[in-house]
C-alpha cells in the first residue's frame, strides 16, 4: 500500500500541466473558472489543440490515434485539466461512440468516423431517453424500418428522443431504436448513426431550469438512414448501449473539477463577511465545508483505487455506481454552500453577464452572479447517467444478486 | 502508486484471521470479557507469538519497525474479530517510549515479546479530548518528581503493567507547554486503579495518584515539552482505530448482506425490497469510503510534517466516525429485532463502533481541529 504517486507520475504531471499553461486559451478558462457559458467555439477550439497535441483520446489504442495512457496518467490528466479550468471534452464522440465503434463497429465506420471524433469534424450527441425512456431505457420506442428503394437498403426513422446534450451543435446523433417488437423490450433494439442533416430531423431547445440551453428534443419524421450506418447487428443494440455504459467510467467521480470547485467556495467564504468577519471563521458555516472536504478526500482515494484497479478489461463492479453516486452529491452540495455563501447575491439573475454579453455582473460581485444558476443546473447530475437510485439498484444486483 | 497488500501483509492478515476464527471465538470472547481480568493471557501470548507486539518495535530493539500500513492491516483484522485484549494502549506506549529509545531501550525490548503491557493514562475528569487539558501535576523534588492527581476512563488501565502519564511540570491548566511525560509502574507506591467495564467489550479505569514518587529516569523525552508527542501519538492511535473500525465496518456489511438474503417475510427474501436495497447500498458506500480514508490516515499517521498529518488523521476521524456511526446503525435496523439481541455478534461490532470516537475525540472535535489547520485556508 503506497499511497504517494511515482517519479514517472509526477513527470508526466508536471508536463502536463506546463503543457496546459502554455496552451489552454484564456478567455475558455476565465469563463470555466467563473462558471460562466461555453459556446461552440470555446468547445471545439480546445478540442483542436488537444487533437493537434495528439492527447485529445487518452484511453484510445495509439493504432486509433489515442494517447493509450494508462489510467494513473488519465486520472492525472483529468486533474490537471479541471484545475487549469479547462472544459470537459465533449464525452460522446470520443468517450461514447468511439470505443463502440472500435469494438463493434465495422472496418469501413472506424476508419470513416474515428479520424472524425479525433479532429471535431463531427460532433456527436447521443440519442438514447425518450419521453417514455427514462431510466427505463429499454421501453424506448423510436421505430426503425429497414426499406429497399432504388438507392439500396436504409432504415426509415420516427420518433422522439430527448434531454440531448447540446444536439444544437451536433453534426451526427447516435441513436437507439427498435427494430423489431416481437421479444423481450431490450431485444429488437438496434444502434444507428443518423447525420443531423438528414431532411425530417427537428431539434427543438429544452430551456432549463437555470434558463439555459443545453438539452434538447429530437424529432425524427421519417429520416432516411443508409443501411450501412447500422453499428454490429441489427437487434443487437442493447449489448452495444451496455458495453458503453460499463466502459464510460472515466471521470464519473469529477475529483478534480470538485477539488477547483472547492477551492472556489473557500475563496467565496473569505472574501464574503458576517457580522464582520470571513464567513470561512463563522464555525456553523466552516463545519459544513469541513464536512465536504472529509467527503471529497475520501472520494479521491475511492476514485485512485477504482483507477489503479482498472485494467481495461474486466466489468467494472458496484464501485463505478458509488462513484457517481458520492461524487454528484458532493458536486451538489458545493454548488449549494456556494450560493449560502454569498448570501443576498444570490438572488440576482444576470443572463448577459452569464452568457458573455457583458464584462461584469450588474452587482459588480462577478463571483456571485453565476452561482444559483449553477445551483440549480446541477440538480441534474443526481438524475443523469443513471439516476443515483438507478445507481443503488445496480450496486444491489452487485452485492446482493437478488 | 499502489493500494495492493504486500505479500509480507497478505500473510499477516490471513494469519490474523485464521487466528481470531480459532482462538477468539464468540464464546471465548464472552467468557473473557465475564472473567475478573477483563482480559486474556492466552490470548496475549497468542498474539505476542504472532509477533503482533514486535511490530512496532524499531528494528535495532528485537522489533519490526512496521509502517502505518502494516499496521492498519493488523487493525481492521483485530476489529474484524473484535479482539479486546489492550493491544492499542501498549502499541501506544511503544510509540511514546520510542520517541525516547535509548532511554526505554528495556522497557521497549520487554514489549516487543509481550512481556509488559502499557496504558496511556492522559485523560482527565474535565479534559474531554482536549489532552493539553491536564490538572495533574508533577513536581521537581531531588532526582526525579511527585505526581498528584487523578487519571480517568484509561483504556485498560487496570491490565497494564506501565502507565504513560502525562502530568504538568509548569504553567496553567490548559497550555501546550509545561506538560511532561512519565512512565509509572502500575504496582508504584500511591497509584491506586479502579477497574471497570465499558460498552465495547473492554476495560478501563480512574486512576489516582497520591504522593508518587519517581526518578528523573521515567521522565520521557524534556520535562515540560510532552506535548507534540502526545499530539503526534495520538493520531497514530487515531489511525489505527480508523483502521480498527474498517474492519468491524467490513464485518458489519457482510453479516448484514448475507441476512438480507437469509431472512424471508412475505414470501421473499428480505434483500428483495427496495427499500432495504437503497440502505444497503449506501451501507456499501459508507465502508468504502471509510475504508479510503482509513488508507489515507494509515499512509501518514508516521509522517514528520505535523500540519498535514493532523489535517489528514481529522479527516479521517470525520469521515470514518460518520460511517462508524451511519453503518452501526443501519445494520442493527436491517437486521430487525435480532439486531437487539446480545447473542448477536453484529450487536458487539456495534457497541465497538459506537466507541468510535469516545476517547480520541468525536466528530465535532475532529471537525473543530480540521478548521483550525492552516491547511483548510489553503486555496492554493
Amino acid at each position: 500500500m503506497n499511497l504517494e504517486y511515482d517519479a514517472d507520475d509526477l513527470a508526466f504531471r508536471a508536463k502536463v500541466r506546463s503543457f496546459i499553461e502554455e496552451n489552454l486559451p484564456c478567455d475558455v478558462q476565465a469563463k470555466i473558472l467563473n462558471h460562466k457559458r461555453l459556446n461552440r467555439q470555446d468547445y471545439k477550439t480546445w478540442h483542436q489543440i488537444l487533437h493537434k497535441q495528439g492527447w485529445i483520446a487518452p484511453a484510445w489504442p495509439v493504432e486509433y490515434g489515442g494517447a493509450a495512457w494508462s489510467p494513473v496518467q488519465r486520472h492525472i490528466w483529468e486533474e490537471e485539466t479541471t484545475r487549469a479550468g479547462a472544459p470537459n471534452i465533449i464525452s460522446f464522440g470520443v468517450n461514447m461512440i468511439g470505443p463502440v465503434l472500435m469494438e463493434f463497429g465495422n472496418e469501413a465506420q472506424k476508419k470513416y468516423y474515428l479520424p472524425r471524433i479525433l479532429s471535431c469534424e463531427d460532433w456527436w450527441c447521443q440519442g438514447y431517453s425518450e419521453p417514455g425512456a427514462g431510466s427505463d431505457l429499454a421501453s424506448l420506442k423510436t421505430a426503425a424500418k429497414r426499406v429497399q428503394d432504388a438507392d439500396g437498403h436504409h432504415f426509415i426513422v420516427n420518433g422522439q428522443k430527448t434531454w440531448t446534450t447540446l444536439a444544437q451543435h451536433a453534426d451526427m446523433i447516435f441513436c437507439l431504436v427498435r427494430t423489431d417488437n416481437s421479444g423481450r423490450k431490450q431485444q429488437g433494439i438496434s444502434f444507428l448513426l443518423i447525420d443531423m442533416k438528414t431532411p425530417g430531423i427537428t431539434v427543438r431547445p429544452i430551456i432549463t431550469l437555470d434558463e439555459d440551453h443545453e438539452v434538447n428534443e429530437v424529432f425524427f419524421d421519417n429520416v432516411k438512414v443508409p443501411a450501412e450506418n447500422l453499428v454490429g447487428e441489427e437487434h443487437m443494440g442493447w449489448t452495444y448501449a451496455k458495453y458503453l455504459l460499463s466502459h464510460e467510467r472515466s471521470n464519473v467521480a469529477e475529483v478534480g473539477r470538485s477539488k477547483r470547485e472547492l477551492r472556489f467556495l473557500k475563496k467565496l467564504a473569505m472574501s464574503y463577511t458576517s457580522d464582520g468577519k470571513p464567513l470561512l471563521d463563522d464555525p456553523l458555516f466552516a463545519r459544513k465545508v469541513a464536512i465536504l472536504e472529509a467527503e471529497l478526500m475520501a472520494l479521491e482515494i475511492t476514485n485512485l483505487r477504482v483507477v489503479s484497479a482498472d485494467d481495461g478489461k474486466s466489468e467494472p463492479g458496484p464501485e463505478v455506481s458509488m462513484l457517481k453516486i458520492v461524487g454528484t452529491e458532493v458536486q451538489q452540495r458545493l454548488t449549494e454552500l456556494m450560493v449560502q455563501a454569498v448570501g443576498p447575491y444570490g438572488l440576482p439573475f444576470d443572463t448577459d453577464f452569464l452568457e458573455g454579453g457583458r464584462e461584469h455582473a450588474v452587482t459588480g460581485h462577478d463571483d456571485a452572479a453565476p452561482l444559483t444558476a449553477s445551483y440549480l443546473n446541477f440538480r441534474k447530475a443526481s438524475i443523469y447517467g443513471g439516476s443515483n437510485e438507478v445507481q443503488k439498484n445496480i450496486i444491489n444486483r452487485m452485492i446482493l444478486g437478488l | 502508486m499502489d493500494f495492493n497488500l504486500t505479500q509480507e501483509q497478505t500473510q499477516l492478515s490471513d494469519t490474523l484471521r485464521r487466528w481470531t476464527e480459532k482462538e477468539y471465538d464468540f464464546e471465548t470472547r464472552r467468557e473473557i470479557i465475564a472473567s475478573h481480568e477483563g482480559v486474556s493471557q492466552k490470548a496475549w501470548s497468542g498474539l505476542a507469538d504472532l509477533g503482533l507486539m514486535a511490530l512496532p518495535v524499531p528494528e535495532a530493539l528485537d522489533g519490526f519497525g512496521a509502517s502505518g500500513p502494516d499496521m492498519f492491516v493488523v487493525m481492521q483484522a483485530l476489529g474484524k474479530g473484535l479482539v479486546i485484549e489492550p493491544y492499542l494502549a501498549t502499541v501506544c506506549g511503544i510509540e511514546y517510549l520510542k520517541h525516547d529509545a535509548d532511554k526505554f531501550t528495556d522497557l521497549l525490548q520487554k514489549a516487543a515479546t509481550g512481556e509488559v503491557r502499557f496504558a496511556c493514562a492522559l485523560g482527565e475528569a474535565q479534559s474531554r479530548f482536549n489532552r493539553a487539558d491536564v490538572a495533574m501535576t508533577a513536581k521537581a523534588d531531588g532526582a526525579g518528581y511527585i505526581l498528584n492527581g487523578r487519571k480517568t476512563v484509561v483504556i485498560h488501565g487496570a491490565q497494564a503493567d506501565h502507565l504513560i502519564v502525562s502530568a504538568r511540570t509548569a504553567n496553567g491548566t490548559r497550555e501546550r507547554d509545561g506538560i511532561s511525560l512519565f512512565v509509572v509502574p502500575a504496582n508504584a507506591d500511591g497509584v491506586s486503579r479502579s477497574d471497570y467495564r465499558t460498552i465495547d467489550g473492554m476495560r478501563a479505569a480512574d486512576i489516582d495518584f497520591a504522593n508518587v514518587r519517581v526518578s528523573d529516569d521515567a521522565l520521557i523525552g524534556a520535562a515540560g515539552e510532552a506535548w507534540p508527542l502526545i499530539d503526534a501519538v495520538s493520531d497514530y492511535a487515531r489511525a489505527l482505530i480508523c483502521a480498527e473500525a474498517v474492519g468491524i465496518m467490513q464485518a458489519v456489511y457482510e453479516t448484514t448482506l448475507e441476512y438480507l438474503k437469509a431472512r424471508r417475510q412475505f414470501e421473499q427474501p428480505i434483500g428483495a425490497f427496495q427499500a432495504l436495497q437503497h440502505r444497503m447500498a449506501e451501507m456499501f458506500v459508507e465502508v468504502e469510503q471509510a475504508r479510503s480514508m482509513a488508507m489515507l490516515a494509515a499512509s501518514i499517521a508516521g509522517s514528520n510534517n505535523p500540519e498535514k498529518r493532523r489535517h489528514t488523521v481529522s479527516a479521517a476521524m470525520i469521515r470514518v466516525g460518520q460511517a462508524a456511526n451511519r453503518v452501526g446503525e443501519e445494520a442493527i435496523q436491517l437486521h430487525g429485532g435480532i439486531g437487539m439481541t446480545n447473542e448477536m455478534q453484529v450487536a458487539h461490532h456495534f457497541k465497538r463502533l459506537t466507541a468510535f470516537g469516545a476517547i480520541y475525540g468525536d466528530i465535532d472535535h475532529h471537525i473543530a481541529r480540521f478548521t483550525q489547520q492552516p491547511g483548510f485556508r489553503k486555496i492554493g
